[in-house]
């Protein structure tokens, strides 16, 4: 039977979820949509993310969002460095389409042992004062477990989109994507500002990985199921843009948490990969990109 | 190598083989080889694709997990006795249609979107497993192994020698691959796809055949698995190790020859098999993925292209 509030619990928890995703899903809207780096890692870097957030929480008590914050720089400065090893070793020879993939699958697999190896295959998660509290609006019931990461997700997507649109850097970013030899003759050094937004991208990681773990309990292995929804999220919303992003990404909540709620839980992972392929199949363009 | 040599190095192999199960009793050994031998199978189908043509596959797992899948399927459904020749000709058809649909979705796309949707593919078909109860669904199925096992002394020498038949069947394929009109079609779209198509390369046909083959070949390397494991569940047949292993065996070994990814196998199983014994099997799976890491960035042909290049520096 369809009851109407079970319903209105689905969509509404699905818009949370999809909130969070796209946390998730922006820096790989910036790596692979503008920057065409096929960052296959980066749900295990946010998963590193959350591990940072499991650490400092359990240890000196800070609140979780307030480390993802506090690690955002530390990862923008991994992101920088990991960016010159891909530039060193594929992009400048050519390489990336065949040995970057298989680069970021294996630096992918080594966060993950590393995290095993460090902490073991045991759920990890986090303590804060608001996990566990909820607002209820009707039949409505709003856990701040998901309203605390809808409402961060929101912020960051929000700033990165302003950021991209309104300062030098940010467009500079995008018209590296754009013409890369156009911006070389203004007199712009293309490599660096990719150094610079694919540290932006794994620094959105940090944040992202404190959300993650505010959810829900984390494992190592955890950033896989990710892989999938970051890329659907990402090549759905039209690659690199930044609103059909999160259209996507509240979207691909929705249908999750409606098929969690309708059919069971075991089936949402096939949600995101369903859409995927069929999205490359239909329409490889997205929902809102240029033909 | 010349023909006389392959084949004869071929014979050779098999009847190593076929005397280590004379001469040795432990099963260890054979259980050790057999992991080895399936590694080979699997790299040597993944380099068909992502050696050969340039487009990598991230879901080897799914492929291989099918197979055993494909073998569980029709344990359940005609008995435990079913012939396992015939299990392996099943898991091959079935994963040789998947490769083949897979490839005609997406192989039109850029290069990225096929490997990106072969992961899909594979988490797709994890949780299509998770929720069929028919084949154990989450929990796993137990699968009793056929009490004869022809001449030989145990039915893990039996698995050894028929992975060994696969091991050789799929070298010999590659091989002949790689030195036929097609493997020179596959290399061209490797090199530059649209400057193939420009001359007259049927570049979506052969990337549909070689999707095919490596399809058909991981199912074969995954059919007898439930046998030889005796307990099969989604989150071991897709495991990740699987597809880094199919991955880095041929990077390490070097893509563009079909001897590649076998030396890469031999040696990086081997290598995995002794520190499984000696350190921790955690630290086995680490070593692969940091070898994959440094032989991608520093040398990117493999251990083919290191001996070729020395040799090409001795010439001079």
């Amino acid at each position: 039977m369809l009851s109407v509030d079970l319903f209105a619990n689905a969509i509404v928890a699905g818009l949370l979820l999809g909130g969070f995703y796209a946390a998730v899903s922006i820096g790989l809207a910036i790596t692979f949509g503008q920057l065409d780096i096929v960052n296959i890692a980066h749900p295990a870097f946010v998963v590193a993310g959350s591990y940072a957030a499991y650490i400092l929480n359990s240890e000196f008590g800070l609140d979780p969002v307030l480390i993802g914050l506090l690690m955002a720089p530390l990862f923008f400065f991994v992101g920088i460095a990991i960016y010159r090893v891909y530039y060193a070793a594929f992009e400048r020879t050519g390489q990336e389409s065949l040995s970057g993939l298989a680069f970021f699958f294996g630096l992918m697999f080594i966060i993950e042992v590393l995290l095993i190896m460090a902490y073991g295959v045991d759920y990890r998660l986090v303590s804060a004062p608001y996990i566990g509290q909820s607002i209820d609006i009707g039949f409505v019931g709003l856990p701040y477990r998901m309203l605390v990461p809808f409402g961060v997700a929101a912020a960051l997507t929000a700033g990165i989109y302003l950021y991209l649109s309104r300062t030098f850097m940010g467009r500079a970013i995008l018209a590296v994507a754009q013409d890369r030899l156009a911006l070389q003759l203004m007199g712009a050094d293309p490599v660096k500002i990719k150094q610079f937004a694919f540290g932006l991208a794994i620094a959105t990681t940090a944040i992202a990985g404190s959300l993650l773990i505010i959810i829900g309990p984390v494992e190592p292995s955890l950033g896989r199921q990710y892989i999938g929804r970051a890329f659907a999220i990402v090549v759905l919303g039209g690659m690199g843009s930044i609103p059909g992003m999160a259209i996507a990404a509240l979207l691909i909540g929705v249908v999750e948490t409606m098929v969690a709620t309708f059919m069971g839980p075991s089936w949402s992972p096939a949600v995101s990969f369903g859409v995927l392929l069929l999205t490359l199949a239909l329409r490889p363009s997205g929902l809102f990109g240029r033909k | 190598m010349k023909g006389r040599a392959f084949w004869l190095s071929m014979v050779a192999a098999l009847v190593a083989g076929l005397l280590l199960t004379h001469f040795i009793d432990n099963d260890y050994y054979f259980n050790a080889l057999y992991v080895i031998l399936q590694g080979t199978v699997m790299a040597v189908a993944w380099n068909i694709l992502g050696g050969f043509t340039g487009y990598v596959n991230f879901g080897s797992a799914g492929f291989f997990a099918v197979g055993a899948y494909t073998s569980i399927a029709l344990g359940k459904a005609f008995g435990q006795d079913f012939p396992l020749p015939i299990m392996i000709m099943a898991a091959a058809l079935v994963c040789g249609l998947i490769g083949l649909g897979l490839g005609y979705l997406t192989l039109r796309l850029k290069g990225v979107y096929f490997s990106i949707a072969t992961l899909a593919m594979a988490i797709v078909f994890e949780t299509l497993m998770n929720n069929w109860a028919y084949v154990g669904g989450a929990r796993g199925a137990y699968i009793l192994t056929p009490d004869s096992h022809l001449w030989f002394n145990s039915y893990i020498e039996m698995l050894f020698v028929l992975m060994l038949l696969l091991t050789l069947g799929s070298i010999a394929i590659s091989r002949a691959l790689n030195a036929s009109r097609l493997g020179r079609g596959l290399a061209a779209i490797r090199d530059d796809e649209v400057a193939a198509e420009c001359a007259g390369v049927p570049t979506l046909k052969l990337k549909l055949i070689s999707a095919t083959i490596m399809g058909a070949m991981m199912g074969v390397a995954g059919a007898p698995y439930p046998y030889f494991v005796t307990f099969v569940d989604p989150a071991s047949a897709f495991s990740l190790f699987v597809a880094v292993n199919a991955i880095a065996m041929p990077m390490i070994g070097g893509t563009a020859h079909w001897i590649g990814p076998v030396i890469g196998a031999l040696l990086v199983g081997t290598a995995q098999q002794v520190i499984t014994v000696t350190v921790s099997s955690e630290l086995n799976v680490l070593f692969v993925g940091i070898m994959l890491v440094v032989f991608i960035s520093m040398a990117p042909q493999g251990i083919v292209g290191l001996v070729q290049k020395f040799r090409a520096r001795r010439a001079r």
